[in-house]
């Protein structure tokens, strides 16, 4: 019998704590898969940031350093300068990148660092218990926002992506998501082309995944893809933003 | 009075639910908050009164907790009545701005629901996170249960707001035993507490076209130590508020509040010192040892900024060995925060007890009767010297 399929390397046996419909789950293992496919799961060094993935490092069968809330990216950078042979990513919440971090992701990018960067955008604070995060929509309800996010006292959506567009230091930078099979292979090829960023030395690369938060959002995981397809991409859209290599990019889209 | 105290209704709540309580009677003017477990039910709660309209406060979901503290200090010097909320490495996250607040005299009141510091990470109950900033300048108050978080955090508004002290306050309880855990509680009726802590007025607000004010501007060889100094007055100054306030509550309450407590010390040899949720499983342990014949006795330190030194020396004095329990370590090599300070207090009395240290419940571990029953029995072992060769003893740890 031919496999077809197997589990990645690069991830342990240490079944996931994500909640059923979560797609923190998918997102592990196309990075997994991303680093088997590169050759990295023996080179690679993560760091797991503090939010519902702050067990990234029981899932990943590389060394990992698990970082306070937002400090990834310049922990990160420490490594890198110091071991630049080794391919150095974090795993990110939008609590931890978007809101307490986002002056360590700016400046990571603004510095060129490289280092790969897993922005993983659900719109809410998931493991604190569903408050309203820089990336929560106007009108998404969230603990915090019991009626709906408004402007007048929360502002608007961050657009974490589009901010780093504009900054010369980051090489590659991409939306996806994961609900449906071809956004999958969509974000598989982004994964690549920001391990490419890296290993080339151009820069920072991030993709920012949009994810569900079925517990949070109080949806079922049919209902959190559809939120995602339909509200999400709304006020996020997907696409590269920045690419070191235009052509990659065009046939990315 | 009397119509006040049948209004006065119990009701099962957390520790968490009763401070956000205390926080919607105090009823600020603006609160800015970012969340952290397990302070986040508090902001959550209270987020949901705003939204709801029971309070007219205005509610700022900030970035991070530097961003909290400093939202709430520019509130406060705006002549808003401010208060936030955190939990370790939150607290830690605002260490700038704590002595900021302090340093400008601004009045905050901060519930902070101990948890341990990372690193590693841990989200369990210990008091690294607070011991750590019991230099910052913020006058301190620890809870044992959800009662006292209530009534300590309405008693720190006006301890907070006295003319004489302008300090900021920070009120403890222990991260889930307190927290989440659920009691019953006995609230004042809204208008009591409004009435006991009073209009806040800040006497130096922003905006006064009149007089314009700095808040905050440069001072160096020239006036900063004065500044200092008149912080360190007030520090002094606030024992007596506290007392005073601790009393004033007591008439409205039946629940009136000293700087310490002392648990059947009137006769006791020997003594046990405690912070927090622990000081309510060591009564019981003390129970039992009195039971058995047993001279034991506990002082629970309720305020540990200021530090009620002399409170302590005239207390432990009385008794032959006393056993200072922490949970948190200094790192100095010679045990734990507390320890040091008690050991401090008890220099300058005649008769000094022998006194040793146990570092305890770390990340959480938990505490029960047994191990603070060996404790106590262990400090009845001390003679002369013997104490000399281990000062600090770690209770229920792998070594
Ligand atoms: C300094 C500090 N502040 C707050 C927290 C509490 N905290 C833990 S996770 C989290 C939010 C995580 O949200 P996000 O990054 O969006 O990740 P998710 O859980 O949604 O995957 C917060 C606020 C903390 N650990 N440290
Ligand atoms: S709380 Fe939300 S983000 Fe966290 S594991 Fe559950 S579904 Fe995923």
């Amino acid at each position: 019998m031919r496999q077809v399929t197997a589990k990645p390397k690069a991830l342990t046996n240490a079944p996931f704590h994500y909640c059923p419909g979560c797609t923190h789950g998918i997102i592990h293992r196309l990075l997994a898969e991303t680093l088997d496919e590169f050759g990295l799961t023996e080179n690679a060094i993560g760091i797991a940031s503090v939010g519902c993935s702050v067990f990234a490092y029981d899932y990943f069968n590389c060394d990992m350093q698990q970082a306070a809330h937002g400090r990834a990216p310049a922990v990160a950078t420490g490594i890198k300068r110091v071991r630049p042979q080794n391919f150095v990513f974090t795993y990110q919440g939008d609590g931890d990148l978007g809101s307490i971090g986002i002056g360590e992701t700016i400046h990571a990018a603004n510095r060129g660092e490289n280092i790969t960067i897993i922005f993983v955008n659900n719109a809410v604070y998931g493991m604190t218990g569903g408050q309203m995060a820089p990336t929560t929509l106007l009108g998404q309800k969230s603990s915090t926002t019991p009626t709906g996010r408004s402007i007048g006292e929360h502002g608007y959506p961050l657009p974490v992506s589009e901010l780093l567009q504009a900054l010369p230091g980051a090489a590659y930078v991409a939306r996806t998501t994961v609900t449906s099979p071809s956004q999958i292979r969509i974000t598989k090829r982004a994964l690549a082309q920001a391990f490419q960023a890296q290993i080339q030395g151009r820069g920072l690369g991030l993709v920012e995944i949009l994810s569900t938060c079925p517990v949070n959002w109080h949806m079922d995981p049919v209902e959190a893809l559809t939120f995602i397809n339909e509200e999400m991409v709304a006020q996020f859209p997907l696409g590269v933003f920045k690419d070191f290599d235009e052509e990659v990019a065009r046939d990315g889209k | 009075m009397a119509l006040q105290e049948k209004l006065t209704k119990t009701a099962a709540l957390t520790g968490n639910e009763a401070a956000a309580q205390a926080m919607r009677q105090i009823h600020p003017d603006v609160v800015a908050a970012y969340p952290i477990t397990p302070q986040t039910e508090i902001v959550q709660l209270y987020s949901t009164f705003v939204n709801d309209g029971i309070v007219h406060t205005e509610y700022v979901a900030v970035e991070s907790e530097h961003s909290a503290l400093s939202a709430t200090i520019g509130a406060a010097a705006a002549g808003a009545r401010s208060m936030t909320a955190t939990s370790s490495n939150g607290l830690a996250y605002m260490w700038e701005m704590l002595y900021i607040a302090a340093g400008l005299r601004l009045p905050i009141v901060m519930p902070v629901v101990n948890r341990a510091l990372s690193g590693p990470i841990n989200i369990h109950c210990d008091h690294s996170d607070t011991m750590g900033a019991r230099d910052a300048g913020w006058i301190q108050i620890y809870s044992e249960n959800a009662q006292e978080m209530y009534d300590n955090l309405i008693q720190a508004v006006r301890i907070a707001e006295n003319p004489d002290i302008m300090l900021p306050v920070m009120v403890t309880m222990d991260g889930f035993i307190i927290s989440h855990g659920m009691e019953n509680v006995e609230l004042l009726p809204d208008r009591a507490v409004e009435e006991f802590i009073g209009e806040y007025r800040y006497p130096y607000a922003l905006l006064d076209i009149e007089n314009p004010r700095t808040i905050g501007p440069l001072t160096l060889q020239d006036f900063y130590f004065e500044h200092k100094r008149a912080q360190a007055d007030a520090v002094v100054k606030a024992k007596t508020v506290i007392l005073k306030v601790g009393e004033e509550y007591g008439q409205l309450t039946d629940r009136s509040y000293e700087l310490i407590e002392s648990y059947r010390m009137e006769d006791a040899e020997y003594a046990l010192v405690v912070l927090g949720s622990t000081a309510g499983t060591a009564k019981y342990v003390i129970d039992e040892l009195r039971q058995d014949g047993e001279k034991y006795g506990l002082v629970k330190i309720r305020v540990c900024r200021p530090f009620p030194a002399v409170r302590l020396g005239e207390v432990l004095s009385r008794v032959t060995a006393v056993g200072v329990m922490d949970r948190a370590d200094s790192f100095s090599g010679e045990g734990g925060p507390i320890f040091a300070e008690v050991r401090a207090a008890l220099y300058g009395v005649s008769h000094r007890p022998h006194c040793i240290n146990y570092i305890y419940g770390l990340g959480g571990r938990d505490i029960g009767p047994d191990l603070i029953r060996s404790a106590a029995l262990d400090i009845k072992s001390l003679k002369d010297g013997s104490e000399s060769d281990s000062l600090v003893r770690y209770l229920g740890v792998r070594e």
